[in-house]
């Protein structure tokens, strides 16, 4: 889900950073208000994790590969800003250093996976697990569920900037400039190629790192 | 062992086992990720390589491209090291970060 440089037009990652900066201004601020020192080593652990999961290219037979991005299980344990910036830098790392993603394209994807990662993630899990005791099935059962939807819905949104290309971004004859697949093969490519395997690997993945905390450190599931 | 220590090795087991991010890969003939195709690849996709596409796709050169070593010599041995060795620099990188940025964020409020 890394766009590279190249696949969108000027107008779309530039309007993606300008999505994107006043949700990273907003993280900084909530998490200036309700960080502790102690807290820290738990933001590193986030954005470390969420690095490394993303290595984990999982295949399609004879197709694609995706990954997980922790941006759900982040938000659990974190909250939604906290996942925010830590998938944010462990984006902002692979494209500057293993040109993961592109520079142009960072906004768009720090938006796709930290930003709507994080908070329809962390939307979902809320409703379903509302009331529940930290140790219940419901917790585990909302975090594999958010954790699907949540990326599915990254890669709707990804596909979606991919398939406006052609509309938006072409020469004066007609030819696309950018990302040349329509709406019509971009949005079914993405979103269900992660609705059919790489969701469900996401929900997979939190669903077991929420039952490990919710079986030896129920405290970190109590906020 | 105090949780975060914990944690800290699962990163750590996580890093060792990043090879199978690309072993795995292979062995079920799966190519790349939709829509990250290089130049080469867009052309056989597209039958075209798009202009604007042309001059920004190679913008930015990364001194670890797709977390392999810089080095001609290619075989899963060699791959896989460089990818646990760019799952070690990539994680350190990030753990000093979001320590800078936790730092920056905390200072108001270490008193209390």
């Amino acid at each position: 889900m890394h766009i590279p440089d190249g696949y969108l037009g000027p107008a779309t990652y530039g309007t993606m950073y300008a999505v994107t900066i006043p949700f990273w201004a907003i993280a900084a601020k909530k998490l200036n208000k309700s960080l502790k020192a102690k807290q820290a080593p738990y933001l590193a652990l986030g954005a470390a994790f969420s690095f490394v999961i993303m290595m984990f290219n999982v295949p399609i037979i004879g197709g694609t590969t995706g990954h997980a991005t922790g941006a759900t299980l982040i938000a659990i344990l974190l909250g939604p800003w906290a996942a925010m910036i830590s998938v944010s830098v462990a984006l902002i790392i692979q494209a500057l250093l293993f040109g993961d993603g592109g520079i142009t394209a960072l906004g768009a994807n720090c938006f796709n996976m930290g930003v709507i990662g994080g908070l329809a993630g962390y939307g979902i899990y809320t409703l379903i697990a509302a009331g529940s005791e930290v140790q219940s099935k419901r917790r585990w059962i909302a975090a594999a569920i958010a954790a699907y939807f949540s990326l599915s819905i990254s890669a709707l949104i990804t596909g979606i900037e991919f398939g406006i290309q052609p509309i938006f971004e072409k020469s004066a004859s007609g030819q696309p400039l950018y990302s040349p697949f329509p709406l019509s093969v971009a949005v079914p490519a993405m979103l269900g190629e992660h609705m059919v395997v790489f969701s469900i690997v996401e929900a997979v993945v939190t669903a077991l790192v929420i039952k490990y905390f919710q079986k030896n450190n129920p405290e970190m599931l109590n906020s | 062992m105090n949780i975060t220590k914990k944690l800290w090795l699962g990163i750590g087991i996580l890093a060792l086992l990043s090879p199978l991010g690309i072993i795995i890969p292979k062995w079920f003939g799966a190519e790349g990720a939709w829509g990250e195709w290089g130049l080469d690849e867009i052309k056989k996709a597209a039958g075209f390589v798009p202009e604007g596409m042309k001059r920004i796709a190679e913008l930015w050169k990364a001194p670890l491209p797709d977390y392999a070593l810089p080095v001609e010599s290619k075989g899963l041995a060699i791959e896989s090291f460089g990818y646990v060795l760019s799952a070690t620099i990539g994680i350190a990188l990030v753990v000093v970060v979001m320590y800078i940025i936790a730092r920056l964020l905390g200072r108001k409020d270490k008193a209390e």
